[in-house]
């Protein structure tokens, strides 16, 4: 199997040289990352060309890389204030509209991940791309080689605003008409920022700013603890009965 | 000589046809459609934001509600998802149950959908023999998870609990009495499995009625040959999948291809339809009824002999039972941290699909190491479809779109998400 990853890792390596950046697989599906400006160019070969023959773009998809890593719980200066004293706000789920963050200025926040499927020879491809500029992401568009992306484009401008450089349609699909704002970045409350209503006295709708107060009961914490690394567990423990062995063996020869 | 203008209309959100909450803007020549633009969106729950602000088991109720009318499949992607990224494998006999289950929910969903594109089309008694069978699924859902249609009946390493041994019978009431209640009775007196043994052995016969309502009925014919073609060509550039591809000749089914679960130990044919109309899409569906059948029956007879565990023995995922619990200082330990805290999914991210009655329902999930997913996106196979809605009802009469929507099968919870 090991073989196999390595061989299509090559593959990519040998027709994209640098323009493309080979990934960890992971169930059996490779991911590469591809510069923005060979966006493009790199798609058109993998559709067309027949050792990747990626007849269909399944799924495309933005993504925020906003707060990567981060996690919410932190006891290291714990005060007495109660159980929630170790949860710090950042997750988009602790904030309302006016307490948003700034921004963070963050390198490659903004991605755009796409799945191809070629049905000729049976495999699924991730690839990956980095919008230049956090402030306007601009990635080209992929509707001229694959028209199924033209939806899931429109989506991800409309959620991420990532703009899609050449797309026919650029509308807002998701959300309200006239909504303000990009509502799955990550620096978006996750209670949103206004609420809508049927007022019976105006006889219409009414828009209104959201009165519930950011609720999210369980704090996100990362934990590395051994149970994640049971292989290496394993492995060290092999090594020292190994090693206490020949230390063993090494007595009787003495 | 009058002046002939094209009129923009609205077909829906409000439309019995739409199925659920399209608004199709339709510029029409008369009675043919010159354009079509889908408004969609209007039940859009943010459920993939949502899933970033819980533990990762919470969110399984949510794929319920996507595509609410094959909710199992909807868990299966997600769960399969969580399960690669944990590098864990739950045990043959859930592997089994989530085979099964799968093919019940094929089984209600292509039901629904025939009833539903019945009564589009008009034709009305389909419909009702349609809910006859589909109401026993229910019951079988019921039975196992407690809820009649949002289970939350998969979890990452297996499922929630074992088949009961006792199919929940009727009881007597008003309605429901003397001879009546016995007939109904008649296959509840066992287990859950010989009920949905005698579920799947009378069946076939259940889909020869729908198929003499339908098949050959000229009105049917009518409504529905020639209508909305599309090339093989042209279904794969469209982001097709599952019937809808199969509908035009394309020979894929991840079941067969990429198989998960127990798909590669059961016994199955795939149909493929050759001139990819709605008729044709309409023939697919029924002979995936019958192939669903057969799997059933299929899983029956492996559960029936082979009990053991339906979920793996791991505390740092899944919650030891209450008896445990009650015994083993750790094993409470392991339930307060998995119910406060949930579990950490390792770095990484994967994408898991599953051929779910719509077509290639996937889960695309990010994880940073954290309790919670970094980012989960769904891939719903009705958005694909219905983004096609313009090439597909270009030139139609506007009767015809109707038939066109039914043939997508659209189910607006996952449209949206």
């Amino acid at each position: 199997m090991s073989d196999t990853k390595k061989a299509i890792a090559e593959l990519f390596t040998n027709r994209f040289g640098d323009r493309v950046k080979v990934g960890p697989t992971v169930g059996g599906i490779v991911s590469i990352e591809v510069q923005v400006d060979s966006w493009l160019e790199v798609c058109r070969v993998l559709r067309d060309e027949d050792e990747f023959g990626f007849e269909q773009l399944t799924d495309l998809c933005g993504i925020d890389y906003l707060s990567y890593g981060q996690a919410e719980w932190d006891t290291s200066d714990v005060s007495q204030e109660g159980f929630s004293r170790g949860v710090e706000s950042l997750g988009s789920g602790r904030f309302s509209w006016d307490e948003r963050p700034e921004a963070a200025d963050v390198s490659q926040r903004f991605g755009v991940v796409v799945h191809l499927l070629s049905f000729k020879n049976n495999h699924r491809l991730r690839l990956r791309c980095f919008a230049p500029d956090e402030g306007m992401p601009i990635v080209p568009s992929l509707v001229e080689i694959w028209s199924s992306a033209n939806w899931y484009e429109r989506e991800a401008f409309d959620l991420f605003g990532i703009v899609f450089e050449g797309h026919p349609d650029l509308r807002r699909i998701m959300t309200d008409y006239g909504f303000t704002g990009h509502p799955f970045r990550k620096d978006f409350p996750l209670i949103g920022n206004v609420a809508v209503r049927y007022d019976p006295l105006k006889k219409r709708v009414v828009y209104e700013p959201v009165d519930i107060e950011p609720r999210v009961g369980v704090p996100r914490v990362l934990r590395e603890d051994s149970r994640y690394k049971a292989d290496e567990v394993d492995q060290a423990a092999d090594a020292t009965a190994e090693q206490v062995a020949s230390g063993e063996q090494e007595k009787q020869d003495g | 000589m009058a002046e002939i203008r094209n009129y923009t209309m609205n077909f829906g959100p409000q439309h019995p046809a739409a199925h659920g909450v399209l608004r199709l803007v339709l510029e029409m020549d008369g009675e043919t459609v010159v354009r079509a633009d889908p408004h969609v969106g209007l039940l859009h729950r943010a459920t993939e934001k949502l899933a970033e602000s819980k533990p990762f088991n919470q969110s399984i109720g949510y794929l319920d509600r996507l595509d609410y009318m094959s909710m199992m499949c909807n868990e299966h992607a997600y769960v399969r998802a969580i399960e690669q990224l944990l590098g864990i494998e739950p045990p043959p006999r859930a592997q089994y149950i989530r085979t099964m289950y799968d093919e019940l929910t094929r089984f209600s969903n292509h039901l629904l959908w025939i009833a539903s594109c019945g009564i589009d089309l008009g034709a009305m008694t389909v419909f009702l023999y349609a809910f006859r069978e589909r109401e026993m699924i229910m019951d079988m859902y019921e039975a196992v998870s407690g809820a009649r249609m949002h289970a939350a009946y998969y979890r990452p390493g297996g499922v929630y609990r074992d088949l009961p041994d006792k199919m929940p019978p009727y009881k007597e009431s008003r309605w429901t009495k003397g001879k009546d209640l016995k007939r109904r009775n008649e296959w509840r007196e066992g287990s859950l499995l010989d009920f949905i043994e005698a579920f799947a052995k009378d069946v076939p016969g259940k889909i020869d009625e729908y198929e003499t309502l339908l098949t050959n009925n000229r009105i049917w014919k009518q409504r529905t040959v020639g209508i909305g073609v599309v090339s093989p060509e042209k279904a794969l550039q469209m982001g097709y999948s599952g019937v809808m591809l199969r509908g035009s000749g394309v020979e894929w089914d991840l079941r067969k291809k990429q198989p998960y679960a127990m798909y590669d130990q059961v016994d199955f044919d795939i149909p493929v339809g050759v001139g990819g109309d709605c008729y044709d899409r309409y023939l697919v569906r029924v002979e995936e009824l019958r192939q669903s059948a057969r799997i059933i029956l299929q899983c029956v007879d492996w559960l029936k002999a082979n009990p053991g565990h339906v979920m793996l023995k791991n505390f740092k995922v899944i919650p030891p039972t209450r008896e445990e619990m009650k015994d083993d200082m750790e094993a409470l330990i392991h339930h307060f941290k998995l119910f406060t805290e949930g579990y950490c999914v390792p770095a990484g991210e994967t994408y898991c699909a599953v051929e779910a009655p719509k077509g290639e329902f996937g889960c695309y999930l990010v994880s940073d190491g954290a309790n919670k997913p970094f980012r989960v996106h769904f891939r719903a196979p009705g958005f694909a479809h219905l983004s096609s809605m313009n090439e597909l009802a270009r030139g139609h009469m506007l009767a015809d779109t109707v038939a066109i929507i039914s043939t997508l099968d659209l189910v607006f919870g996952e449209v949206d998400r």
